[in-house]
């Protein structure tokens, strides 16, 4: 046992000997332990050592086996390591080359993301918030959108462009030429086809990595809750209050945030529900207007620009929500006014008298997998 | 006088006003103005003298129903927002 502020060097060979008795940490980067490490290694990079070290290695008598890439890191680590009160420290003084070299256990680790996804997503995953665990999980998540129309089309173009690894889609409609002024997945010569095979067409051209569900059906009592239950996050983008109110109480049973948007010729409005943190529809509105107060797109008209930029905001609190980051519009509601370019913010309430999700209401458990349970641990 | 946003759906009924001048204290009086101003809104907001369950109003951005109603006091710098649902997509 050396002194305090002493420590042993050993070669490479020597340290083969060791290593099997020893705690070993290697304080090389995370970029060069993803490259391929010692696989009874614990990882603490250099700089870490001082605020990480203790909670790794809480007793200071441990054996230790320290190393780098050469030993000229490890060898500061170990000075500090010894002079912090580890009394049994040795240094491996040699390259680690070698000690895969003479047969020393070596590991690669899977990593998060292919060399196509690197590239692919690679402004994406420069952000500190996303990175490769974030678009890993962008890839693993589930996105439900219901409609492929006006919002549909561009919250599905760049979910799919960011890689939300399965894209579901609900629509029972076909391609209409009065859609093409705004339902942006769609084209011309696709007039008359399954909404549902066009966005497939579209999105898959787009990113092929991307798996898109077609779900050619209208979201009814009978098919909700197999379709809710599948996904992690629900993009409401339905143009009737039957659908709307449908899709609330569901998502509210299997605790689904849904991200909802409307449109009405200049204006839009859009809002999160995170069923049991912020309120649902129903709170919001209990009851659904008559049909004069409420009157569709193809009645009243709708300027095609709009869904466009409510979609996006959809498509941003989606993005969020997968990954857990930011805030979301849960409890607020953004009001997006086109003709005069302004938005207008009000807040929005739990009722504790809501039939969905008010005090009476039992909080179900999560049903979730992957990516949802991110969404439910915020 | 306070100024309240007059939703799409409801701007027929007042003209196409985007936004109108309103006078009183209370939503209440505000809304009683409105009306006596355009009294064909009255029957697309109200029901049976109380605010319909899908329209709600907003003082400054806050849900009357989830302060008090009615009778929520309303100054002249104030924002009233008219919204009811709408289910376009």
């Amino acid at each position: 046992m050396a002194e305090t502020g002493t420590f042993l060097e050993v070669s490479v060979a020597d340290a083969l000997k060791l290593g099997s008795e020893r705690r070993i940490i290697d304080v090389r980067e995370l970029v060069e332990w993803n490259e391929g490490h010692i696989p009874t290694a614990t990882l603490v990079p250099l700089a870490d050592i001082p605020t990480t070290i203790e909670t790794v290695v809480p007793d200071k008598t441990t054996p230790l086996l320290v190393h780098c890439a050469v030993g000229a890191r490890s060898r500061r680590a170990a000075l500090y390591l010894s002079q912090a009160g580890y009394t049994d420290v040795v240094n491996i003084q040699g390259r680690l080359a070698e000690w895969k070299a003479l047969g020393g256990a070596w590991e690669v680790p899977t990593p998060l993301l292919s060399d196509a996804e690197r590239r692919r997503y690679s402004r994406q995953v420069l952000i500190p918030e996303i990175g490769q665990e974030g678009q890993r999980r962008l890839l693993d998540s589930r996105v439900l959108l219901i409609g492929a129309g006006g919002l549909g089309s561009p919250a599905a173009l760049y979910l799919a462009a960011a890689g939300i690894g399965t894209l579901g889609i609900v629509d029972d409609d076909v391609v209409d030429e009065s859609n093409l002024q705004r339902q942006v997945l769609h084209t011309a010569d696709r007039v008359g086809m399954p909404k549902t095979e066009s966005a497939e067409m579209t999105l898959t051209a787009l990113n092929p990595d991307v798996r898109v569900v077609r779900h050619a059906e209208r979201l009814d009592a009978a098919n909700v809750d197999r379709l809710v239950a599948e996904y992690d996050v629900i993009v409401d983008g339905t143009d009737n209050f039957e659908t709307r109110y449908l899709l609330n109480d569901a998502s509210v049973t299997y605790r689904k945030p849904v991200v909802h948007g409307s449109i009405y010729r200049w204006d839009g409005q859009v809002t999160t529900f995170v069923p049991f943190e912020g309120p649902c529809y129903r709170c919001l509105y209990p009851t659904q207007p008559p049909e004069e107060l409420a009157p569709a797109c193809a009645v009243a008209g709708v300027l095609g620009v709009l869904p466009g930029i409510i979609g996006l905001l959809q498509a941003n609190e989606t993005v969020k929500l997968v990954l857990g980051v930011g805030e979301t519009l849960a409890g607020r509601m953004l009001l997006f006014d086109a003709l005069t370019t302004s938005f207008d913010e009000i807040r929005l309430w739990r009722d504790p008298a809501c039939p969905s999700c008010g005090k009476g209401v039992a909080q179900p458990q999560p049903v979730a997998a992957g990516a949802a349970q991110a969404v439910a641990a915020r | 006088m306070s100024r309240v946003r007059i939703p799409p759906v409801l701007r027929e009924t007042v003209g196409g006003a985007r936004e109108l001048e309103a006078s009183g204290d209370t939503v209440l009086e505000v809304l009683d103005d409105l009306f006596a101003q355009h009294p064909a809104l009255r029957e697309r907001v109200t029901t049976e003298g109380k605010l319909s369950p899908f329209v709600n109003l907003y003082v400054n951005g806050r849900d009357v129903r989830y302060t008090t109603g009615l009778a929520t006091p309303v100054s002249p710098d104030d924002q009233v927002i008219l919204l009811p649902a709408m289910a376009g997509g």
